[in-house]
């Protein structure tokens, strides 16, 4: 018979994620910084919010183009086109109410191109995010 | 919704001090160290950022 801490929901013991990980994992995507506020790491969680959601919001301000999945005349653009939607979906929340509203083309300028590669870091800020969350959740972390 | 006209060195900067944090926070185990971490992350990308500025306006004579 297992004893208590060897049941299986405990996050280290199982080989499947169980719903403790997923949870977190799930609320870093959709709102960046809230997987560290579920895991009561609310230093670390205030400041990555800010920081994503600064990044994102300068992105928009700037004019900042959202990719789309399609494909383009070569391998390279296709990549670049599916890349940068991850990215961009990476983000969470914030990108997912820009669909609402927010149509930018891509237009040539350095501000348009900075506010492109802030919305797409957003995202990718927001990964590195997601992962850390599982690593706390997991144990493999403080 | 405002539409701003950031400067390179503005948008840079912005840039790197967003990154820094969040590499701080996310690749390091002690706050100390976040902290150390993410003061490094800046350094490197405002040494970057005037390096290659300082380059490309000598380069272009």
């Amino acid at each position: 018979m297992p004893s208590p801490t060897q049941t299986a929901s405990s996050p280290v013991e199982s080989d499947l994620p169980s719903r403790g990980l997923i949870l977190p994992l799930l609320a870093a995507w959709l709102i960046p910084g809230a997987g560290y506020f579920l895991l009561k790491k609310t230093g670390r969680g205030a400041l990555v919010l800010l920081s994503v959601l600064l990044m994102f919001l300068f992105g928009l301000f700037m004019r900042g183009m959202m990719f789309m999945p399609e494909k383009g005349a070569d391998y390279l653009t296709t990549l670049i086109n599916y890349g940068g939607f991850l990215c961009n979906l990476a983000a969470g929340v914030p990108y997912l109410l820009t669909m609402f509203g927010y149509s930018q083309p891509d237009m040539p300028g350095a501000v348009h191109d900075y506010g492109t590669k802030f919305l797409v870091t957003a995202g990718l800020l927001n990964i590195l995010a997601m992962v850390d969350t599982w690593e706390i959740a997991t144990g493999k972390k403080d | 919704m405002p539409n701003i006209r950031l400067s390179h060195f503005e948008a840079a900067f912005l840039f790197s001090v967003f990154t820094s944090v969040v590499m701080g926070i996310t690749t390091k185990k002690t706050d100390q160290d976040r902290l150390h971490y993410g003061a490094y992350c800046f350094a490197c990308f405002m040494v970057a950022l005037f390096g290659i500025g300082w380059a490309m306006k000598l380069g272009h004579g």
